[in-house]
């Protein structure tokens, strides 16, 4: 099972190491770690995607919560929140596939950022599964190229009851 | 030794802004109670080393790192205070590794200081760098970089607030040369900076009553006690609750000496080399009331089958160790002392006659025993030198064979007693870990109960001891063998005695050549006389005992198995 976590981490040298390093030490199994800067300059947050049973999941909750510079650990299971993660894709697109591949972009809301003769760049963000999905839907014309950020989210903010 | 002349120092300069980096370390040392430490000088700590030596701190110059290490680790578990270490950067820091892990895996408070190079080389393969933040973050609770003067007094202090609360465990300050020689551009600020560390406090109240009350409706209840009851000084508070309830207790073997084993309720040492009647308790019982330990494979046997019958109940101040290994039905985090007492109110005195009959029948069926005859055995050493020193003295270890006869057979009775490296096994411990106690015991009797393959790794450290003219006892259990190997080898590899024969070389003559007394010891007429002389000698000595060498520890619970398939051994 695929769980969202959130760190918040000092912004000092050597936290990405730890965090890294501490899944690598217990096995736990993550598709992605994304890290950046926040509201405030002396904390980073870090978006992790992890899989595992909720026991797992609680374990990695405690022992990231357990490093000293992690500030604040929070996972996102029962809680409503907005996902995005942003890909730079590279699709081979000659004359005259252009303006079907162009249209697919479209219908994902995506952007054309680059072209030439054979190929475009492709920009589009979203939860993963839109994005997983763009790219099962392009993969016949041939992908040359892919970046992806990772997942960060965010909690919606309260419902009006 | 060189003079110190305490009186004639001059007044510490009031501002730190007019101190070197070396001045405000040893400055901050101070201030957290530090009076000892160990360590060895070299190239990126000489400008500490220089303030050293005018500081009223006292300092231990070692053999070997590793030696130093396991001193400020013996010193700590055996006075319950912070043992502080220095080494210099590259070597001199990789050869903490060990005693960190050790540490580390013990929860033992622990700063250990390392030099490292010049900031601006940092990164360039200078002389004697390595990586040390990198090389220990796994194995240290917290470790940091210090490249800037104002951040050193700030770092030292949390070190030690970090490595001395909530789980102990060590805590690795790596400092830049330059940040030992500047002064600060201005006024550093001491103020600790750890909006992430936040140690648990006393345990949530419902969680304390819903604890007592599976315990009060438990027929037959198992408290299980670790290291954290004796770290957390909980040792009445557990009596009381035991004696309350009529519950019996039986420790891990960082629990040793939180509860007297003199006590009719007390089970002695469960797990892979525990007793028989602890192991078939622990399987029976309805109700596992884990204190201060952390369901370590050693202890367990075979997960699935651990404890069947059992509510399982556990105390922790770590969260993470909580359901990490066993699925709790009753977590408690928080400070044993405080939570073992609030539990204490709501415990209902129960008749547990028939529990308590029965474990008295397995006591009964199932005690230690060895078979007498013969060469001397090594079982019969420790329970000697446990009657000689009326189970009262500190005793460190090694690991392997000696240590589990150590455990079993000395008769434990009061919390840090006991000086050995339990989770992460690191032979070559006792030698050292008894000197660091010695220091922190001054008229204690410490012993170091060791076997010939551990105490050949660091006996080099007797030297420190005959320096500091430490009445420390190495008692060496020789059998010419790695004997734990060789016990498995004899079990589980057809007795294909692979790299565990160990001649061990004249240990008496060794410890003379050393400058400390030796005595060497192979009658069985020569046993008991010559321990009590060893144990009145007022001096390093080392008694070499040869004994029967293939001799095996038992119980025994092989790995996979459950704790009740024992192999008692040919005494059953």
């Amino acid at each position: 099972m695929k769980h969202v976590i959130m760190a918040m981490v000092q912004n000092k040298s050597g936290v990405l190491a730890h965090v890294a390093g501490m899944f690598a030490a217990r096995g736990f199994n993550i598709d992605s770690l994304v890290v950046g800067r926040t509201e405030d300059p002396d904390v980073s947050r870090m978006t992790i995607v992890a899989v595992g049973d909720d026991r797992v999941l609680e374990q990695i909750r405690k022992q990231l919560e357990k490093i000293v510079t992690v500030v604040k650990v929070r996972d996102f299971q029962d809680t409503s929140y907005v996902e995005r993660d942003l890909m730079l894709l590279r699709v081979h697109a000659p004359g005259e596939k252009r303006s079907e591949v162009v249209e697919l972009v479209n219908m994902f809301r995506g952007r054309v950022v680059d072209v030439s003769r054979k190929d475009m760049m492709v920009e589009l963000s979203g939860p993963e599964d839109k994005l997983e999905a763009f790219i099962d839907l392009v993969r016949p014309y041939g992908i040359g190229e892919l970046a992806r950020t990772g997942v960060i989210v965010m909690k919606r903010g309260k419902q009006a009851s | 030794m060189t003079e110190r002349t305490d009186q004639a120092r001059e007044p510490a300069p009031r501002r730190y802004a007019d101190m070197t980096g070396a001045e405000i370390f040893n400055q901050m040392l101070l201030e957290e109670g530090v009076d000892l430490m160990f360590g060895f000088p070299g190239g990126a700590v000489i400008p500490i080393f220089d303030v050293l030596y005018d500081s009223p701190i006292r300092f231990v110059l070692t053999r070997h790192e590793q030696g130093a290490c396991h001193m400020a680790d013996g010193y700590a578990r055996s006075t319950g205070k912070t043992g502080v270490v220095i080494a210099t950067s590259g070597p001199g820091a990789t050869n903490l590794v060990t005693g960190l892990a050790t540490a580390n895996m013990d929860s033992v408070p622990l700063v250990a200081f390392t030099g490292q190079v010049r900031s601006n080389l940092i990164g360039n393969d200078a002389f004697q760098e390595a990586d040390m933040t990198g090389i220990t973050r796994p194995i240290t609770k917290h470790n940091c970089l210090v490249t800037r003067v104002e951040d050193l007094g700030r770092t030292v202090k949390e070190a030690f607030y970090i490595a001395r609360t909530g789980r102990p465990g060590p805590v690795v300050v790596d400092i830049a040369v330059d940040a030992t020689v500047n002064r600060p551009a201005r006024e550093p600020s001491m103020e600790p900076d750890l909006p992430g560390y936040k140690p648990r406090g006393g345990g949530h109240d419902r969680q304390i009553r819903a604890a007592a009350e599976a315990i009060n409706a438990a027929e037959r209840p198992v408290l299980y006690v670790g290291g954290g009851v004796v770290i957390a000084g909980a040792s009445d508070e557990l009596r009381a609750l035991a004696a309350k309830g009529r519950i019996p207790v039986t420790t891990t073997l960082l629990g040793l000496g939180a509860f007297d084993e003199t006590d009719p309720l007390a089970l002695k040492m469960l797990g892979m080399h525990g007793t028989a009647y602890a192991n078939y308790a622990v399987q029976a019982c309805d109700c596992l009331v884990a204190v201060g330990a952390r369901f370590d494979d050693r202890v367990t046997g075979r997960l699935e089958t651990f404890a069947p019958h059992a509510k399982i109940i556990h105390i922790d101040i770590d969260p993470a160790s909580i359901s990490k290994n066993v699925v709790v039905d009753i977590p408690v985090v928080g400070d044993a002392k405080t939570i073992l007492a609030g539990m204490l109110e709501f415990i209902e005195p129960r008749d547990r006659s028939a529990w308590l009959g029965r474990i008295d029948e397995w006591k009964r069926t199932y005690p230690l025993k060895y078979d007498p005859d013969g060469d001397i055995k090594p079982q019969e050493v420790v329970e000697l030198l446990g009657t000689l020193t009326k189970h009262d003295a500190f005793v460190a270890t090694g690991v392997g064979q000696h240590q589990m006869w150590a455990a079993q057979f000395y008769g434990w009775r009061r919390p840090r007693q006991i000086i050995t490296s339990g989770g992460l096994g690191t032979m070559g411990f006792g030698c050292p870990a008894a000197i660091g106690a010695q220091f922190g015991n001054p008229g204690a009797t410490v012993i170091d109960i060791d076997g010939d393959g551990s105490f050949g790794m660091t006996m080099v450290e007797v030297i420190t001891a005959v320096q500091h003219q430490l009445p420390v006892k190495f008692v060496v259990l020789d059998n010419d063998y790695l004997g734990m190997v060789r016990q498995w080898q004899e079990m589980f590899y057809h007795k294909r005695y692979s790299s565990v024969s160990h001649p061990c070389p004249d240990l008496a003559a060794v410890a003379r050549g050393f400058g400390a007394e030796g005595m060497r010891i192979q009658d069985r007429a020569e046993l008991a006389d010559g321990l009590n002389e060893a144990l009145k000698h007022d001096g390093p000595i080392v008694v070499d005992v040869r004994v029967a060498p293939e001799e095996n520890v038992y119980p025994m619970v092989a790995t996979g198995k459950s704790l009740d398939e024992m192999d008692l051994g040919k005494l059953a």
